[in-house]
């Protein structure tokens, strides 16, 4: 048996009075792509903020790639970050820059390139997402699905083993989604990352995930492949799933 | 139904004190961001580049507006000690008058009003966008520290532009007050100008632009605070906004109290009326 990539233990994480995670348990393994599936505000973004270090939970731990980021300071987290990236649900890109500076910003800020190799690095990049052409344009000149697609760019940049998408798709029509689909198993594919997709869209998540875990008031309460989800007796899985097969 | 009243968790303080913890709240949190942020300042990396960009927009990007306000300032100012001190005919007191009262106290201030209004607000917009579209939370993804980044840069800028600009409205008021005085109001130069030389110190000039570097500071460090702890979308991003220019001006007015009140607790010694 491989070790899992990102392995959560046990993860409680309050604010306030209100209990978001409640015993969070989650293994994924190295190459796979897991969607988180779950309602708005069950906490899908904390517990994707608790992988990525942003967050430190109140009991249990996230251990990724074999190391327990749980306890480690700012420092080390910025080390380990590099092994990261994180695509965000309003793709995040820096208004005030354009499509290469954005994609280039990792580079330029923890390496020696030089200028000719950050745009052949950046081109490689933008490449895989299948775009072309676009360096000089600013994000607001770019359509939704073009900046998602910039938005992985610039998570890919430093070659990560992990990809994280925070609902990638929420928002966009479908032939966009289609195209966002395409791009998340094509980063797995060309990558080989381990990639971590929260999502509340059940078609998108079928389709790209290789584990598909439901996440419920807190907890995991159900977790497999996606065929297995399909015929689940879980009570609460059913309950979400049935809105989209029961219509189609 | 009787309504019953809701019971308290222990610990939780009673409704009607809210408007008391509120301010001690957001003081104490400001006071951490303020720690965090002097902390930064002294780490490296030392970002030169974005600090010139703040420069330019806040110091270079106000002159305009500074030198306008400071004319009129400057302006009235003349109009009205030349009424008041023709009453009992000091006219000879209207030029060291007005310029103690720049020097001191009118251009430290209506500068720093104007860099709220301008800077202030547009710093609290920018980076309250930033929060509320994860641009801050991609910047610590990518191994960046959003302070080191973004508040540094603009609390440092802010300290060195608005002694800059408070100068140039000192300036400008001045002329603009020498102007009305001279050309409109009949004084001789003589009049306008002769116990100046007496009565305004060269610690005058240097209080007050220690006064506008500390205020500049504090009101870039509030909106940045502001801007940088927004959430809700764009209304969140009003509120912090509004919040930003409101408390701006609240700390103008309550430092300018208490470094005047430090400053003048140990005054220099000063020359006579003069001849
Ligand atoms: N920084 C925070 N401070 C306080 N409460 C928070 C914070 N982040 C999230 N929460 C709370 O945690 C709960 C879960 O939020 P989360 O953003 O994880 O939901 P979500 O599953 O991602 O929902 P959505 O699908 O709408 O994005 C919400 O009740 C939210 O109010
Ligand atoms: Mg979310």
């Amino acid at each position: 048996m491989t070790e899992p990539m990102i392995d959560v233990r046990d993860l409680y994480k309050s604010f306030g009075g209100n209990q978001v995670l409640k015993g969070i348990d989650l293994q994924m393994m190295p190459g796979t792509t897991t969607v988180v599936l779950g309602g708005s505000g069950s906490g899908k973004t904390v517990l994707m903020k608790h992988i990525m270090g942003l967050f430190k939970p109140d009991q249990g731990e996230v251990i990724v790639d074999g190391e327990n980021i749980s306890v480690m300071d700012r420092q080390e987290l910025a080390r380990f970050r590099t092994r990261m990236g994180m695509v965000f649900q309003s793709a995040a890109l820096f208004d005030s820059m354009t499509v290469r500076d954005n994609v280039a910003f990792a580079l330029r800020e923890h390496t020696k390139l030089s200028e000719e190799e950050i745009r052949e690095k950046v081109k490689e990049k933008l490449a895989i997402v299948d775009l072309f052409g676009v360096e000089e344009k600013f994000p607001a000149e770019l359509s939704g699905g073009m900046r998602k697609r910039v938005g992985l760019a610039r998570a890919i940049i430093r070659d990560p083993k992990i990809v994280l998408y925070d609902e990638p798709t929420t928002g966009l029509d479908p032939l966009t989604t289609e195209s966002v689909d395409d791009m998340i198993i094509g980063a797995r594919e060309k990558l080989g990352v381990t990639s971590v997709v929260i999502s509340h869209d059940i078609g998108s998540s079928f389709h790209i995930g290789d584990v598909v875990a439901m996440l419920h008031d807190g907890r995991i309460v159900e977790m497999g492949p996606p065929e297995k989800l399909r015929h689940t007796q879980e009570p609460h899985t059913k309950h979400f799933l049935a809105t989209w097969f029961g219509r189609t | 139904m009787a309504e019953q009243p809701a019971a308290r968790a222990p610990g939780v303080p009673a409704a009607w004190t809210k408007p008391l913890r509120a301010p001690l709240e957001v003081l104490g949190e400001l006071s951490v961001f303020f720690g965090q942020a002097v902390v930064t300042i002294l780490r490296p990396p030392y970002r030169i580049g974005l600090l010139f960009n703040q420069l330019e927009f806040m110091a270079y990007g106000s002159l305009f507006v500074v030198g306008l306000t400071g004319l009129f300032t400057g302006m009235v100012l003349a109009l009205q000690f030349v009424y008041a001190f023709g009453l009992f005919n000091a006219q000879s007191l209207v030029g060291a008058t007005v310029e103690l009262g720049l020097a001191r106290e009118l251009a430290p201030i209506f500068t720093c009003i104007v860099i709220v209004a301008r800077v202030g607000s547009a710093v609290a917009t920018e980076l309250g966008t930033m929060r509320v579209t994860e641009q801050i939370d991609a910047l610590e993804t990518m191994a960046v520290d959003p302070i080191n980044y973004l508040i540094v840069p603009r609390i440092i800028a802010a300290a060195l532009s608005a002694p800059v600009l408070t100068m140039l409205f000192n300036a400008i008021a001045l002329t603009g007050a020498y102007g009305i005085a001279v050309l409109v109001k009949d004084l001789s130069p003589g009049t306008f100008l002769n116990r100046m030389q007496y009565l305004v110190e060269i610690h005058d000039l240097t209080n007050g632009l220690g006064k506008s570097a500390v205020i500049g500071f504090v009101v870039i460090l509030i909106a940045a605070f502001r801007g940088y702890k927004a959430e809700g979308g764009a209304r969140g991003v009003g509120i912090a906004t509004t919040q930003a220019v409101v408390g701006g001006l609240v700390a103008i007015f309550a430092i300018d109290y208490i470094y005047t009140a430090i400053t003048l607790s140990n005054p220099q010694p000063r020359g006579g009326l003069g001849g």
